[in-house]
């Protein structure tokens, strides 16, 4: 849920990344921290257990410019993919203001992708948001492996409403922040369509 | 949408820094704040250096939102006021109406007690004022450009600019 202050001269978007377990999201957030000036990121937060499966969410707060006079910020949240952490997804869920669903390229984890994506559907239209029409980015990750699916065949399965997609190796940083460029894009025409 | 998103004005801003403020200093607080429910920080008063105000907000939410989750599947509403307890710090948690989360930080200094009456009352006060605040949004809303937003005329340039 964007926040605009005009007193002082801010707003604040919230994008949430979103996806089955170790797709790479929190991979995506600490490649964008890592490349990103220090004056412009905040501290990065990462709840996570002790193998570094994210618990709750990673927060990492951008702050990348102003336009028309306003400074834009960006609040960056990872969901927990873990099947069973769903209580916790639905909470991050909430006051989304665009969305960047990663994928996993491998073969053998193209049914949990599936599965991530009906669930993310689903979420969103329980917080009263419209799943075809919000804010969103479709990252398929990992495209550094061997093993990995077709671009056509998962945009297939998982990309009915044909947002824009982007290949990525979040590791290296490949399409991470052509990804982030896209959504906030989105967010920002969205707001302009709400003025 | 949900929700329409917080707009928030000047003129509001202004009333509703000076009633955070004034909680601040009768509370005897060491830092006091209001978040949004989506974790972001609307104003601040106290001693914000070397605190990180944004991280705070959002862990802030976080735990609400929980904690929130919790009193669901407990049939409750909500619980509308946390309370941590620390060696030197302590922090007072709570809800104002359905979309904002006052915090104070305080030590030794001040009291739960104290805190909790000075909260309540602040609350109070702020409930209206926030009420206020979103009865003006979704009216602005429905009268399309009725206040000129600086949203309105951005390019794709304008974004573009923004990644350098
Ligand atoms: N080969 C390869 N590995 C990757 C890539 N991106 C992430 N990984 C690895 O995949 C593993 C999981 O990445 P995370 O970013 O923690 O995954 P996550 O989506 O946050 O997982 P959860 O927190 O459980 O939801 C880590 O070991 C990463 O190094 C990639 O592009 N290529
Ligand atoms: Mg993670």
């Amino acid at each position: 849920m964007s926040f605009i202050n005009y007193s002082a001269r801010e707003i604040n978007c919230k994008i949430v990344y979103y996806g089955p377990g170790l797709c790479g999201k929190t991979t995506n957030l600490l490649y964008i921290y890592k490349k990103t000036n220090p004056d412009s990121k905040g501290k990065m937060i990462s709840l996570a257990t002790e193998t570094e499966r994210t618990l709750f969410f990673d927060f990492l707060p951008l702050s990348l410019g102003s336009i028309r006079g306003f400074k834009v910020r960006f609040h960056l949240y990872t969901v927990p993919g873990q099947v069973f952490y769903d209580a916790s997804r639905k909470l991050i869920l909430r006051g989304v203001d665009g969305v960047v669903f990663v994928g996993d390229s491998q073969v053998e984890r193209m049914e949990a992708n599936v599965e991530s994506m009906e669930n993310l559907r689903k979420n969103l239209q329980e917080q009263g948001f419209n799943p075809d029409t919000i804010p969103c980015v479709v990252q398929y990750n990992k495209r550094d492996l061997p093993n990995v699916v077709p671009v056509a065949e998962m945009d297939k399965a998982l990309n009915a409403r044909k947002a824009p997609i982007f290949e990525a190796v979040a590791m290296s940083g490949t399409g991470v922040f052509d990804t982030l460029k896209e959504v906030s894009k989105q967010v920002i025409l969205e707001l302009k369509k709400q003025a | 949408m949900a929700d329409s998103g917080l707009v928030m004005h000047e003129e509001e801003f202004t009333l509703i820094d000076a009633e955070l403020a004034k909680l601040h200093q009768q509370a005897n607080a060491k830092l006091t704040f209001l978040v949004d429910k989506n974790g972001q920080l609307i104003t601040s008063v106290g001693e914000t250096k070397g605190v990180d105000t944004t991280s705070l907000a959002s862990l802030t939410a976080g735990n609400i939102a929980a904690t929130g989750g919790m009193a669901k599947l407990l049939g409750e509403k909500e619980f509308s006021i946390l309370f941590h307890e620390g060696e030197k710090d302590n922090i007072h948690i709570s809800l104002i109406g359905q979309r904002v989360i006052l915090v104070v930080i305080f030590d030794q200094r001040s009291s739960l007690g104290l805190v909790r009456l000075r909260a309540k009352k602040t609350s109070d006060v702020l409930v209206k004022m926030f009420e206020d605040i979103f009865v003006k949004i979704e009216k602005e809303r429905g009268v399309k450009h009725a206040v000129k937003s600086p949203f309105a005329e951005i390019t794709e340039e304008d974004i573009e600019k923004l990644f350098g």
